[in-house]
């Protein structure tokens, strides 16, 4: 049987990875609040509570963290859950369990148990999602030992990584970016896993690498297709990472070592951020070979505000980058040349209305 | 109702009570060697509930617990010589030197863990119930904890999942009246009782003074009898007595956080008197002695045991 490739939005890639998980295997459950409300977490829940049942397939009381302990204690028991949030932000009632918990389980037990957990996260950006709604805190989850962090930036990886995650015997961090939803790509209607901890080479280049992940990968992409129609002679690496932890730290430094010049777009917070520590790993291995200094574009070490007036002049922009990029070749920035000017600063594109 | 209990369980429950009060006391006594390097939070003066307890448990039952868990590890029929080398931080302990006193598990007996943190481990045994239940399994699951995480979010959000799907759990208040050195005044509402608050959540709740085996064991019966038989949620608090430090492995009186005179009332409460009253000396001595050779055995298996090396520290961050 052949099986086909269609093009479909991230947010379906989502869907069909938890559709072929519960039906590959029994244990697999899934909760969170709102899987079964009628806009099913944004469509990605469609069809799983009809097709599998209300006991593998169940809505929950608002109680971030006693279900985040509730999945230790069914994970510990072979069952394999997948827990959801509509935003990142309000998972954070749950560190108790997850930080004193599930990420040191099998190894203060000393491996006398271990916990395949999947924790969907969606982090979300503009429209006056505000300081609360829309933080980037992958970083933190990084920081623990025990946990795996996962955060593609496409349907493919979207699928394939997700369905790895939910059959990893450890607790994994999966973050989607709400921008990233509507995006649409490639995907096999068949199950497939992709492997966690292996970053990708989008753009192959010699001259720079931009190592970025989640909704800076399309910001990458964007400024390459922009960039490269003003300049012929530089050619830009780009790597996106996929898995965060573990890191394919061999990827980086073979690309940094090829290009001796890297910007490290990030999505989270500049401050004890995720990009200090990719440059931190360039730094300690390659700081002799670089010809120039590592380029870390973050958000700033602010809340986001609300407010559309001042948004714009918070998220990095592909000018942004574009600038980066000048400064480093020594090139003269043209400053008719506004690579933004397709961009709404806090809507990813028409699909957007809102409110969340 | 009081039931009034056979010769035979009052055997079984005295068994049980020496040998967490005896082993409780033989790592007080031998702390001050340097051998057990990690917070230990006895259970002298705790032993009662777990040990009649132990009398309604099946094996297929699972157990998760705290922080001051030795008791109900062996009231799981935990292996105690693992439970010491874990003390000692030995290769062989339950959790080959990664968790200590705090972090004890069995999974042979189905005891499944304890947590440092207050309230931490609660939700943990309510998602082993709820397995119990999807897997339509007839065990039960039971969650220890004291006063102190009755006052904690995660309690509140545990027992509203548990009585919302109706899981076979049974909740074990053992309420000692302090959280650490801070009193029940300081920290509830005068004339609380704890286990009134469940009515109101839906959860069926038992409470016993402790004040006799027969009125414990009656009670203890009844509760898990109902989760059992109901395959609901249950909530038992059960009032009891620390007698030694929060954490360590000696008596706090120096500290005059609470009334000489209530540990006086405590000790003068003591179970192991009350049940030896109704055996015969020949059995106590017998099992007295018995008890004292198997903690022996089990500090000597602890001090025998390797160590765990180098290669061992990076060993189970995660599973391969």
């Amino acid at each position: 049987m052949c099986s086909k490739i269609r093009n479909i939005t991230y947010i379906n890639a989502i869907n069909s990875a938890l559709h072929q998980s519960m039906d590959k295997d029994k244990k697999v459950i899934s909760f969170g609040l709102g899987i079964n409300d009628p806009k099913r977490i944004f469509n990605s829940t469609k069809g799983l509570v009809e097709k599998f049942g209300i006991e593998r397939v169940f809505d929950i009381p608002t109680s971030e963290n006693a279900l985040m302990g509730v999945s230790i204690g069914l994970a510990m028991s072979g069952m394999k859950p997948i827990y959801m949030h509509q935003r990142l932000d309000f998972f954070l009632l749950a560190m108790d369990q997850l930080i004193n918990g599930a990420s040191k389980w099998h190894y203060m037990f000393g491996g006398k148990v271990n916990l395949p957990i999947t924790v969907r996260l969606i982090i979300g950006r503009g429209w006056g999602q505000g300081p609360t709604h829309s933080q980037n805190l992958h970083a933190w989850f990084a920081h623990v030992p025990g946990l795996k962090v996962i955060m593609p930036s496409n349907p493919y990886d979207a699928k394939g990584l997700l369905l790895k995650s939910i059959f990893d015997p450890n607790p994994v961090i999966f973050l989607e970016h709400r921008w990233l939803h509507n995006s649409i790509g490639k995907v096999p209607d068949k199950y497939y896993e992709l492997e966690i901890g292996k970053a990708k080479i989008i753009n192959k280049g010699n001259d720079v690498t931009i190592i970025a992940s989640s909704y800076m990968v399309a910001d990458a992409i964007n400024f390459i297709k922009h960039f490269e129609k003003i300049n012929l002679k530089i050619s830009i690496e780009l790597i996106d990472l996929r898995s965060i932890k573990p890191l394919d730290k061999n990827c980086i430094l073979k690309s940094v070592k090829k290009t001796k010049r890297v910007i490290v777009l990030d999505p989270g917070f500049s401050f004890c951020g995720f990009a200090s520590e990719i440059i931190s790993i360039i730094s300690l291995s390659l700081i002799n070979e670089l010809k120039y200094k590592p380029i870390k574009i973050t958000v700033p070490d602010i809340p986001e505000p609300t407010s559309r007036f001042l948004v714009k002049y918070y998220y990095p922009s592909i000018n942004n980058l574009y600038r980066s990029v000048c400064k480093m070749f020594n090139l003269k920035t043209n400053n008719k040349i506004n690579l933004d000017q397709n961009r709404q600063v806090d809507v990813p594109g028409d699909w957007f209305k809102g409110p969340f | 109702m009081v039931y009034s209990l056979t010769n035979q369980d009052i055997e079984k429950i005295y068994k049980k009570f020496i040998e967490i009060r005896f082993l409780e006391l033989e790592i007080s006594k031998r702390y001050s060697e340097g051998k057990m390097r990690c917070p230990v939070h006895l259970s002298v003066g705790q032993e009662i509930v777990p040990s009649i307890l132990s009398l309604f448990v099946k094996k297929a039952d699972n157990f998760i617990s705290t922080h001051r868990g030795h008791a109900h590890y062996i009231a799981k029929n935990g292996n105690i010589p693992e439970m010491i080398s874990e003390i000692y931080g030995k290769k062989t302990g339950t959790s080959e030197g990664k968790g200590g006193s705090m972090h004890l598990i069995d999974t042979k007996v189905n005891f499944m863990g304890t947590s440092a943190i207050v309230g931490n481990s609660i939700p943990v045994g309510v998602g082993l119930g709820l397995s119990n239940k999807i897997n339509k399994k007839n065990s039960l699951s039971f969650v220890f904890f004291g006063d102190g995480a009755t006052e904690e979010g995660v309690f509140y959000e545990s027992i509203n999942f548990a009585a919302l799907k109706e899981i076979p759990v049974v909740f074990i208040c053992e309420n000692n009246k302090y959280s650490v050195y801070s009193p029940l005044d300081v920290r509830q509402p005068k004339n609380r009782n704890i286990h009134k608050i469940l009515n109101g959540i839906g959860v069926k709740s038992f409470f016993s003074k402790s004040k006799s085996v027969e009125e414990i064991y009656s009670t203890l019966e009844q509760a898990i009898r109902y989760s059992r038989s109901k395959r609901k949620p249950v909530f038992i608090e059960c009032m009891t007595s620390r007698w030694l430090e929060h954490c360590g492995p000696n008596e706090d009186n120096d500290l005059n956080y609470r009334d000489i005179k209530e540990l006086d009332a405590y000790k003068k409460n003591d179970f192991q008197k009350k049940l030896e009253n109704k055996l015969k000396i020949t059995y106590i001595k017998k099992t007295q002695k018995q008890i004292i050779k198997k903690i022996n055995s089990a500090f000597k298996f602890a001090d025998l045991s390797s160590t765990p090396k180098k290669e061992d520290l990076k060993k189970n961050v995660f599973k391969n």
